[in-house]
């Protein structure tokens, strides 16, 4: 089908290509309750690999004591089957973590900042400024080793223990997330309460700030809004979308709920709009299904979930 | 890496500079920045009938009064209360009659009643309906085979049955099945449903509600489709009925009401799976859509705690989980702050 025109009040046309970032294998593998094998994760990612996603984010280097289901870093690192053209971003929250991924092969990383002050404190026990004076080290690092680093903002759309987030907060971290040098910043709906509203709001205050090709969104489906807060976000001109493979990854702060948005109902959508990801949708659901099988859970992909055909 | 090309790029070229921060070129032509949406969304509420009717578990009587009573006080304006159709085709749906004469009908909300044919519709009118609905379809197949005629000989039955409505004053509302997709025919062009739409409008239906009954729909889909059908039926005379099989019931109503479409079906619960996707989930649920208008600053009139009451009552007497999300999440939350300032 050709290109959709479903265009905004003020023209602008959605984006013909749209890039997937697959966060599967880390945030929805980090957020599942059952501990996954090294090699499982490996057949894991060695089948999306296949299925044509551009990245992969592959594990996060950061300490096991926090993290225990990313303790096989260097492992799956060294164990995957790099596809030519396909990116295997790993998080690195220190220098520490910067050194080990490289030393384990890692040729882009990624490093988080918080919206949110109480959020930061909690989560990593520094306010938003002092964890991105920490990422300084890694940022320096990184140019020296010509490494590309990818900068993501929680908590972008509400926190769960401030409530809501001013935009023009979210717009100064991704600002300064920037001009460190991130080539593109992901800003997620950490707990997923955010609407097309709120999202429109935010994007409007962040576009101001960052161009809009350096803009990326990682919804979580929590209250079922992924989707359609997704779809606000391409009419704004984002091209570039975070989902997790089968919806891996649950909710930590609504035990039982969901979490990531599933890539599998993303997919769907965008091809359904004519917009090209590069993903073989039959290929992605193997590889959802593979992993289903292993954590012995349902996917919480919908178009997984339905047989009917058309 | 590193951002020095990029500002070396804005200050050579204005194409650039508009296209990376498209805001700016907005505020400069002072164009309205977002979407015209409805300030109000009319929400039909589905989940007594279409609901219960796919669901496996038959519900009794009482359970079925007291859900639609709980909904009634939630401010819903318009609850589906049953089916007039043969028991012998719909069993959950038998006690029709019963249903009807049992609920509190609350002052300002309407409880329109579905009604196949003629010998449904005088049911009705005996039972107390005060409002009807006629179901077509935009698919031939699909209409041999569930109700066992062609559209046309379907128009020809609902034509009697709106003709005798209008004499005694009972509005009549039009459903069109298979707007996006068909079970058995695949793909639905575009005309056929404008073509459904357009027929049950001059019929005399005052509203013609577009159903995406195996949920296959996308936002680009539902675009082209609304287009079709809106060269033919006044855009206030639309209602968009989506189901959520495939995840895409948000973003479809989402492209509606971006459209100017202010009519809203949805389930409580997300009740009702879909038959032609066995354990998939079918009608979208209502508190998901509540919370989407309401982030959105639509106002619907419902409170979506008390919908979510509902919702917990009837799942607990079906034996089942909610398909709603933010049914799920709210019931769920560790004990942090309250970002929900929309429940």
């Amino acid at each position: 089908p050709g290109r959709q025109c479903l265009s905004t009040s003020s023209g602008q046309a959605l984006p013909e290509k749209v890039k997937i970032v697959e966060v599967g294998p880390r945030d929805g593998l980090q957020n599942e309750k059952t501990m996954v094998p090294t090699e499982t994760k490996i057949n894991l990612i060695d089948m999306l690999s296949a299925s044509g996603l551009p990245v992969i984010e592959a594990t996060s280097f950061v300490s096991p004591k926090w993290v225990p289901q990313m303790a096989d870093q260097v492992e799956v690192m060294k164990g995957i089957d790099r596809k030519p053209g396909v990116s295997y971003p790993v998080l690195t929250p220190n220098l520490k973590g910067f050194q080990a991924a490289i030393k384990a092969g890692a040729s882009e990383v990624a490093i988080f900042g918080a919206a949110s002050e109480l959020f930061s404190k909690k989560n990593i026990n520094c306010s938003v400024d002092e964890s991105l004076q920490r990422f300084d080290e890694v940022m320096k690092a990184a140019k020296e080793f010509g490494v590309p680093v990818r900068g993501y903002v929680s908590c972008v759309l509400g926190c769960p223990y401030e409530g809501k987030v001013a935009p023009e907060k979210v717009a100064h971290v991704a600002k300064r997330l920037y001009s460190m040098g991130c080539y593109e910043i992901s800003l997620g709906d950490t707990i997923g309460v955010g609407t097309p509203g709120s999202m429109s709001k935010m994007l409007e205050a962040v576009s101001r700030e960052v161009p809009v090709n350096a803009l990326a969104v990682h919804c979580h489906d929590t209250y079922g809004q992924a989707l359609a807060n997704i779809l606000v976000a391409l009419q704004m001109g984002i091209s570039v979308v975070d989902s997790s493979v089968a919806g891996l990854g649950g909710c930590p702060y609504a035990q039982g709920a969901s979490g990531n948005v599933a890539t599998e109902d993303v997919v769907y959508m965008l091809h359904g709009l004519g917009i090209q990801t590069g993903v073989d949708l039959s290929k992605l659901m193997d590889a959802g299904a593979f992993i289903c099988r292993t954590l012995n859970r349902k996917t919480n992909s919908k178009v997984a979930q339905a047989t009917c055909k058309l | 890496m590193g951002n020095v090309p990029t500002t070396v790029k804005h200050c050579l070229s204005y194409e650039q500079l508009i296209q990376d921060y498209p805001w700016l070129k907005r505020w400069l032509l002072e164009e309205k920045v977002g979407h015209e949406f409805p300030e109000f969304v009319k929400i039909v509420e589905v989940g007594p009938r279409d609901g219960l009717q796919n669901e496996t578990e038959i519900v009794p009587t009482g359970v079925k009064i007291q859900l639609i009573d709980m909904l009634s006080g939630t401010g819903l304006p318009v609850i589906e209360a049953t089916s007039f159709v043969s028991s012998k085709w719909v069993p959950q749906m038998a006690d029709h009659t019963d249903v009807l004469r049992g609920i509190q009908r609350a002052p300002h909300v309407r409880y329109p009643v579905l009604t196949p044919n003629m010998q449904g519709f005088q049911d009705a009118v005996a039972a107390g309906a005060t409002e009807v609905a006629v179901f077509g379809s935009a698919s031939e197949t699909f209409s041999k085979k569930n109700i066992n005629c062609s559209i046309d000989e379907s128009m020809l039955r609902f034509k009697e049955v709106i003709n005798t409505a209008k004499e005694r004053q009972i509005p009549v509302r039009g459903y069109v099945s298979c707007a996006l997709g068909c079970p058995h025919e695949g793909y639905i062009e575009p005309s056929k449903v404008s073509e459904v739409a357009k027929s049950l409008y001059e019929l005399g239906c005052y509203e013609i509600s577009l159903g995406d009954t195996i949920g296959v729909g996308t936002p680009g889909s539902m675009f082209k489709m609304l287009q079709s059908v809106m060269k033919e039926v006044p855009t206030n005379a639309l209602a968009v009925h989506c189901h959520d099989t495939y995840g895409q019931a948000l973003p479809n109503i989402l492209t509606a009401l971006q459209m100017g479409v202010c009519v809203v079906d949805s389930a409580v619960a997300g009740l009702g799976g879909c038959p032609y996707a066995q354990g998939s989930s079918g009608n979208v649920s209502t508190e998901d859509v509540l919370y989407m208008l309401h982030g959105m600053g639509i106002e619907t009139g419902v409170n979506l705690a008390k919908v979510i009451e509902a919702g917990d009552f009837i799942c607990n007497a079906l034996h089942r989980e909610t398909n709603s999300k933010v049914a799920k999440a709210r019931g769920r939350t560790l004990g942090c702050v309250s970002v929900r300032e929309n429940i």
